[in-house]
């Protein structure tokens, strides 16, 4: 997976230009983990050092191995960590993917996301580093919040919203 | 759902540099801006955006004109498919400017020296077509363009350099000329004349060992697949015989010819090309991909031919619009669709075809491979009513070309298709390929559709690809990745180790340690005792087989189980597999267990070498072993020996960046001691401070060597079983009179060429070794071919 080019030497040869450094798809999104256990600050260097990707819109069929062989297009991946129901302990639709290198989280970050993974398109976003408990949903039936509340139905995440599925 | 807070939140605690209104940089970025962006999203024409941007910045000149300089150099180095526009910029202020063309120039040739002594050749060449466009705005004075050509074409002169070196001179020479040519011709004609004949007998003279390793296709029909020189030289002879005449190239300078006449040219210094040094490395020679031509879309319009000056233009600028935006794919899509040319050519085609050659170029391809496939999909997205057809036209001509393609590009065909069919819920008609079902199933084409079913299955589930394939492919389809169990039936009672099979999952249910599985081990019979000579001789194969077949096949479920398993085990495994055979036994077994599912084996496989329960070689040697005889031409094969190939060329850089790191840090310390000037330091208390460090320098010094050592074993185990596998073919096809070329054959003496292209820096530094202990002359011809083309990459 090589790429040509010497880095620090284009700097004495001449510096590069912003526009050719934008890198839109490798940013940090506006989302920030509510349960993060310190500062803002802190949580965005976390995030910015990262090697870790949440992925989320999954189908609550989709494997780790299915994960692990789109996600390994962009490099060797360390670790993939499956998001669970809090109370059935089975897959409710996110995941983490820890990359050995940032560089291979990067890619993608710019080539995976908004791509399809059975069929869904799914959502990858930086993540500050996986801890114990993060893998559990946190909607109020077990599930991830977004499952609680909306109206459509999905067949790959369990039908209707919960909410909808009270009434 | 994204619970947002007030962006103020993130200064929060933030020990944040607060933003000094510091014109200097804001006015920087500002012209920057508006350079970069000249003519973007504007209602008035191009011309008269470079009229004003010229105005504005002949007025920033007195105080500006250092950023300017810098500005319009990068530019003039990075934007290669905007070179024209900048041109015309450039001869502007020139006309306006005098001085200031004449510090560009000299700007440039010292920014064109720094690049050609850093290697930067890419980046150098547009540089050199910069200045040869400046020649047509009037900025540059034919002549003196000239004689810089000919200082370029005199290294072909030169004695014991590499080709390469002369090559890229005539690369920079002749890829200028679809620019500059007609100027240049006109105004120095016998000249240019001379300049030419003296790149064709180099060109007739330089050798093309190398060119085979490098084409996609080993046939020339129905696009022959030539080398980078000939067919750039075939394009300029051509645009010499049609006198010059270039349609393609948009040239904004001419709308300004009355300005840019009146202005006075500066002359080029004399320009000595630097010399060869040992650390010049200059760019790999290429082939040119072709798979389209003007027969291929009837009813647009024409296609350029293969061998015309615009065809090399729009290819090159193409190659730098994705070199320019690969981080952006959706800007990378859209810059490629709006290249000027209108209805005059048959874009799409290009686009496919530009990109196809990036993915398929030999040794790698530029950028990683998925941001290809995404791309294409983005291309989709923007032109839904036209790409998909050219994509499904290419597809279809890729796999009617198999039977010839290089084994490496098919891999990444493969996997480019299989990935762009997942997003596309695995739509396409298979029935058109009916006919490789009649195939011997090593064929090409059959061998091909079972590679990308079986991807496809990775990327989504065994009956989902059932599913979407006609019953007649079931031959072609995946198996039903499920393990192999060899103690799960009471049948297999009377097997060996049976008992202690059914012993040994009891005890793991039950949350046994490493010690109890020892014991239940330790009453395992060892089938070689008899060969023992009582030297304590550990290696017990049974053992071995009942501890990896119960452990994998209780933590079958997913890759996490299995790996909890590694880890929790890892004591167990480490002193099964101490031994070379155990090594070698473990990887046998975990391929018994799991021959259904390659992508398990490969991730098992990663898992243990990262954890030390199998080194690299043993890999190499179980993938060269007979039990993998019969899949050894199987892609899953190929992915994990050069990923594991990759893993130990990253650890070697690694302990080395941990060594040249330690080694900074003493400096630093000697550094600051140095600086401290303190005269109550003796000597015992210098070398109390630096004896840790100089320890761990000589530790990782040790681990450097031995790391390396390991890495290049590596490499000559695997030439080494390469020549093996490959003397066996050749002189068992001899001496029974059949033909060599099998579809076996060619796939592996493919392979080696791969591991040579793949690997080629690291290789490089075994040339000695190579050439005096594995690739002799005695060797046969077929092979040593493959390591003199090899050689003749760099030569």
């Amino acid at each position: 997976r090589g790429r040509a080019g010497p880095g620090s030497a284009a700097m004495s040869a001449g510096g590069t230009l912003s526009i050719l450094r934008s890198d839109s798809y490798a940013e940090l999104s506006q989302y920030r983990d509510q349960h993060f256990r310190g500062t803002r600050y802190d949580q965005e260097r976390l995030l910015r050092k990262s090697c870790t990707l949440y992925v989320g819109n999954l189908s609550f069929y989709t494997t780790e191995e299915q994960i692990h062989e789109l996600f390994g297009k962009s490099g060797d991946i360390k670790k993939v960590i499956m998001g669970l129901d809090k109370v059935k302990k089975t897959a409710c639709g996110f995941c983490f993917v820890e990359y050995y290198a940032r560089g291979d989280a990067e890619n993608a970050m710019r080539y995976i996301n908004g791509t399809r993974l059975d069929d869904r398109i799914i959502r990858t976003d930086w993540d500050a580093g996986f801890k114990e408990g993060r893998q559990y949903g946190r909607g109020r039936s077990g599930g991830q919040v977004r499952d609680e509340y909306r109206q459509d139905y999905d067949a790959g995440r369990g039908g209707y919203g919960k909410n909808v599925q009270c009434q | 759902m994204s619970r947002r807070r007030h962006s103020d939140d993130s200064d929060a605690g933030q020990p944040h540099k607060r933003r000094r209104t510091s014109e200097p940089s804001e006015i920087e970025e500002r012209l920057e801006s508006l350079i970069c962006r000249v003519g973007e999203k504007s209602n008035s024409s191009l011309e008269s955006n470079l009229e004003g941007l010229a105005g504005v910045l002949e007025a920033d000149l007195p105080n500006y004109k250092s950023k300017i300089l810098r500005i319009l150099c990068t530019v003039a180095r990075l934007l290669p498919e905007k070179l024209t526009v900048y041109t015309t910029l450039v001869g502007l202020l020139n006309a306006r400017n005098y001085n200031f063309g004449g510090e560009f120039v000299e700007a440039m040739i010292r920014q064109l020296k720094e690049c050609l002594k850093v290697n930067m050749y890419n980046e150098a060449v547009h540089l050199v077509r910069f200045l040869s466009d400046l020649v047509n705005c009037h900025v540059i004075a034919a002549p003196s363009m000239v004689a810089m050509f000919e200082n370029f074409v005199s290294v072909t002169q030169e004695e014991d350099v590499p080709q390469v070196r002369c090559d890229w001179y005539m690369f920079a020479f002749l890829s200028s000329l679809p620019w500059v040519g007609k100027e240049l011709y006109e105004k120095k004609d016998a000249e240019m004349d001379r300049l030419l004949s003296q790149t064709e007998s180099y060109l007739k003279r330089r050798q093309k060992i190398h060119v085979p390793m490098l084409q996609v296709w080993t046939a020339d029909k129905p696009h022959p697949q030539e080398e980078y020189l000939d067919c750039l030289w075939s394009q300029i002879q051509k645009l010499k015989k049609d006198r010059w005449q270039e349609r393609h190239i948009l040239r904004p300078y001419l709308a300004f010819d009355s300005v840019l006449c009146e202005a006075l040219q500066h002359n080029l210094p004399p320009f000595t090309p630097p010399p060869h040094t040992e650390d010049s490395v200059y760019p790999m020679p290429r082939v040119i991909f072709r798979m389209f031509d003007y027969t291929d879309d009837p009813e647009g319009p024409v296609m350029p031919g293969s061998h015309s000056v615009e065809r090399f233009v729009i290819e090159e600028n193409l190659h730098c619009i994705i070199k320019s935006h690969w981080k952006e794919r959706k800007t990378c899509a859209a810059q490629l669709l709006s290249y000027p040319g209108n209805n005059k050519i048959p874009l799409n085609y290009h686009i496919v075809e530009v990109i196809f050659a990036e993915l398929f170029q030999l040794p790698s391809p530029p950028h990683i491979e998925v941001m290809y496939t995404t791309l294409l999909i983005e291309l989709c997205k923007l032109q839904p009513g036209s790409l998909p057809q050219v994509l499904a036209q290419a597809t279809e001509m890729l796999y009617m070309r198999l039977d010839t393609m290089n084994t490496t590009c098919v891999d990444r065909f493969i996997n480019w298709f299989s990935h762009h069919l997942s997003n596309f819920q695995f739509r396409w008609s298979w029935e058109d390929w009916s006919d490789c079902l009649t195939q011997d199933l090593e064929k090409p084409k059959p061998k091909f559709v079972r590679e990308v079913l079986e991807k496809c299955m990775r990327l989504s589930y065994h009956q989902r690809i059932i599913d979407i394939v006609p019953a007649s492919f079931s031959v072609l389809s995946p198996a039903n990745p499920v393990c192999i169990y060899k103690y799960g039936d009471e049948s297999n009672r009377s097997l060996p180790g049976y008992t202690v099979a059914l012993c040994l999952t009891i005890a793991i249910k039950n949350k046994a340690s490493n010690d109890e599985i020892f014991s239940i081990l330790k009453d395992v019979p060892n089938p070689n005792q008899d060969d023992d000579d009582g030297e304590g001789f550990t290696f017990n194969p049974l053992k071995i087989e009942v501890f990896v077949q119960t452990l994998l096949h209780l933590a079958a479920k997913s890759f996490s189980h299995s790996f909890s398993a590694l880890a929790k085990f890892h004591e167990v495994f480490k002193t099964l597999a101490e031994s070379d055979e155990g090594k070698l036994h473990v990887l046998r077994v975990v391929y018994d267990v799991w021959k259904n599912h390659p992508q398990m084996i490969a991730v098992l496989v990663d898992k243990m070498i990262r954890t030390q329960i199998v080194d690299c070689a043993a890999v190499a040697n179980w993938i060269f072993s007979s039990e993998l005889a019969h899949d050894f031409t199987r892609f899953y094969i190929w992915e994990i020996l050069h990923s594991t190939i990759r893993k130990m060329n990253k650890h070697v850089l690694k302990i080395h960046k941990e060594l040249e790191e330690t080694k900074a840090r003493l400096a630093r310390q000697h550094k600051r001691r140095d600086s401290d000037d303190d005269d109550d330091d003796d000597d015992r208390s210098t070398d109390r401070e630096d004896g840790p460090l100089e320890e761990q320098i000589e530790r990782l010094q040790e681990k450097v060597e031995s790391a390396q050592s390991e890495q290049k074993n590596l490499f000559l185990v695997i030439f080494q079983r390469f020549i093996m596998l490959l003397t066996e073919h050749l002189v068992r096809c001899e001496t029974g009179g059949i033909d060599v070329f099998t579809p076996w054959y060619k796939s592996c003496i493919e392979r080696l060429q791969q591991i040579f292209l793949q690997h080629h820096q690291i290789i490089q530094q075994y040339m000695v070794t190579l050439e005096n202990l594995l690739f002799t002359a005695e060797l046969d011809h077929h092979i040593l071919a493959v390591f003199q083309q090899f050689c003749a990459l760099q030569a």
